[in-house]
């Protein structure tokens, strides 16, 4: 008898000259000197920026310190984020961030959907800015095929991102007091969060993944009576961050748990390629809507807020700050709100209207062809990247002249911050580091696409 | 430092429409020293790497003397103080892609370049931990290579039997 198992021929690996399956983090004892380093923050390898490696303490002896594996499903990892922490009693050695566990595929999926689909896909991205990855989507697929939108398109493009940076700005005031204690800051903030989602569902039909800006333009004009609700939100957000004030800024004992902690400066910033608030809190004064003006951010007033220490606290006070902008920009909007179409009417990019279709053989023809085979786009490959509120939101899009993009690729802002948390954890109490993740605000969806 | 290469032509097919960024086209041995030579003239940032599989494409638009391969990897940089971006793309190879790593000029590809190496199979040489980041550690196979099948590749679930 011979005992032979019948086991299933596995093809050779392509990546054999790798180190597949070492995701996790492994003992003090077991890992490389250079790969301990490392995990302590990658910027410990950058010429002239660095820590000193001799910081690191490579003898600790292994009985000292532990081991823990937090989430994927822990409630303050905002989504399916695992951390493996190495911890000598409270204090976090090292850090490695596990993810993937939110890997839907959706640069695959982006290449079999054709570009009239595509906005449904990316809106699912950061599902807490679906406008904005619409908007990053949509001007890079304009920018491909060359089109012009109507100037009212524009104005309500950036009416609807900033209603949508207001709102994501707020989610993250409350989970951020949520996970420093403050309960009641959870429920205001999604109650003003709301506000702004019932205007979203009178305009685009939905709450959340809105596929509302779509190339070409908007997928409808803003409802009767918008200046309204307008004026409401603005009124009614406005007020409130006063309130927030009250609640948190001069708390003594929310200021104590962020002060000075989680503090990173701007070389190493820009080195890890951080964007948004993070690089922001370091006193880089880099927005993307007022250093590189898209739509039209060059015609209404709003400041950049830039912080000094970037500590958690510089993180906060961004936010807070950036909410107060972006109602600036807003009320501007609704000001300055030009009357005309609200989609280009290049037939071959927008569909055309309902009632065209039944006295019209062109407009049956055009719509036909728009929503099976969708339209041509001339090859070519572009960049182009807006503002999100976690930072620079940008979509590679290579087409071979098809109806499909060949290639599409997001840059996650949240994938590119996350490098961040091995740095900022590095000497932090467990405490702290809830904090960490919190004030990085990575979107789950958006990292693992 | 050396001195900057001209730039070469974006591949643009229709002139008119398309707005692309200026566009270097090094070969995978220049790589890294046009990349060094970009931070010195004032480059702060790498935006993003990324891979692209041109299986289908070995004719497209490319500047005079570049040699189309299956595999390209591409770098976005952002100068804060230009206000300029600039893009790099490097033929990488057609059966075995494999680049040297940028980690060491920019630290924050460190994440960029283990999901090409994911989903493409790009090998970057010198980089300190080339795994898996999105796919699980024992997947088989590239999923965003344009030969690797959508539905036709059975769910692959960790420590599952085997086909029969």
């Amino acid at each position: 008898m011979s005992d032979v198992t019948r086991v299933a021929e596995r093809p050779e690996r392509l990546t054999g000259e790798t180190s597949e399956g070492a995701q996790e983090l492994t003992r003090r004892i077991d890992t490389p000197t250079d790969e301990l380093g490392r995990e302590v923050g990658a910027v410990l390898r950058l010429d002239g920026v660095t820590l000193d490696p001799r910081q690191v303490d490579y003898e600790r002896h292994d009985d000292e310190t532990m081991i823990i594996n937090m989430g994927p499903a822990h409630p303050s990892t905002h989504g399916v984020l695992r951390l493996m922490l190495e911890l000598d009693g409270e204090f976090v050695l090292r850090t490695k961030t596990v993810i993937g566990y939110l890997h839907t595929g959706m640069e695959k999926t982006g290449e079999v959907l054709s570009y009239v689909q595509g906005a449904t896909n990316v809106t699912r991205m950061d599902y807490l800015s679906p406008v904005i990855n619409e908007l990053s989507y949509s001007m890079t697929v304009e920018k491909l095929l060359g089109v012009e939108i109507p100037e009212r398109a524009t104005w309500i493009r950036m009416l609807m991102s900033e209603l949508n940076r207001v709102s994501s700005h707020l989610v993250w005031m409350a989970t951020n007091g949520m996970d420093l204690g403050s309960t009641s800051m959870m429920i205001y903030g999604l109650r003003e969060r709301e506000l702004i989602l019932a205007f979203f569902e009178k305009t685009a039909g939905l709450r959340l993944n809105l596929n509302y800006v779509r190339p070409g333009g908007v997928a409808a004009d803003l409802p009767d009576g918008w200046q309204d609700d307008i004026e409401v939100i603005c009124n009614t957000i406005d007020e409130r961050t006063y309130e927030y004030d009250q609640l948190l800024t001069g708390q003594p004992i929310f200021r104590n748990r962020l002060i000075g902690v989680g503090a990173i400066t701007a070389e190493e910033a820009l080195a890890l390629g951080l964007t948004g608030p993070l690089l922001r809190s370091t006193g880089v004064p880099w927005d993307l809507r007022r250093n590189m003006p898209y739509l039209a951010y060059d015609q209404v007033d709003f400041d950049v807020i830039v912080g000094t220490y970037g500590d958690n606290f510089d993180r906060y006070a961004i936010r807070l700050n950036e909410i107060r902008e972006s109602i600036r920009i807003i009320r501007q909007c609704a000001e300055k709100m030009p009357l005309g179409d609200y989609r280009s009417q290049d037939p071959k990019v927008t569909p055309p209207p309902r009632a065209r279709i039944g006295e019209s053989m062109e407009a049956l023809i055009h719509h036909f062809k728009l929503f099976t085979e969708g339209f041509h786009v001339p090859a070519g490959e572009v960049y182009s990247a807006v503002e999100s509120p976690r930072g620079e939101i940008g979509c590679y899009m290579v087409s071979d002249g098809g109806p499909k993009p060949y290639r599409m690729h997001v840059r996650a802002p949240s994938f590119i911050n996350l490098q961040a948390i091995p740095l900022l954890m590095r000497g932090a109490s467990m405490s702290d580091a809830i904090t960490m993740i919190s004030t990085v605000d990575p979107v789950l969806g958006e990292v693992d696409r | 430092m050396i001195p900057l290469p001209p730039l070469a032509p974006p591949a643009v097919l229709v002139e008119e429409a398309l707005a692309c960024d200026a566009a270097f086209f090094p070969t995978t041995e220049e790589y890294v020293d046009l990349v060094h030579a970009l931070k010195a003239d004032g480059f702060e940032m790498c935006v993003d790497v990324c891979g692209v599989d041109y299986l289908e494409h070995f004719d497209r638009a490319l500047p005079e003397g570049v040699t189309p391969t299956r595999f390209e990897v591409v770098a976005n940089f952002l100068s804060l103080s230009k206000r300029e971006r600039v893009r790099v793309r490097v033929q990488a190879g057609n059966e075995s892609p494999r680049v040297d790593t940028l980690f060491h000029v920019y630290p924050g590809t460190e994440a960029p370049e283990r999901e090409a190496f994911d989903l493409f199979g790009i090998l970057f040489d010198g980089h300190p931990d080339l795994t898996r980041i999105l796919m699980p550690e024992d997947w088989e196979g590239h999923p965003l290579r344009k030969d690797y099948g959508v539905g036709h590749v059975p769910i692959q679930f960790k420590e599952a039997p085997g086909p029969r």
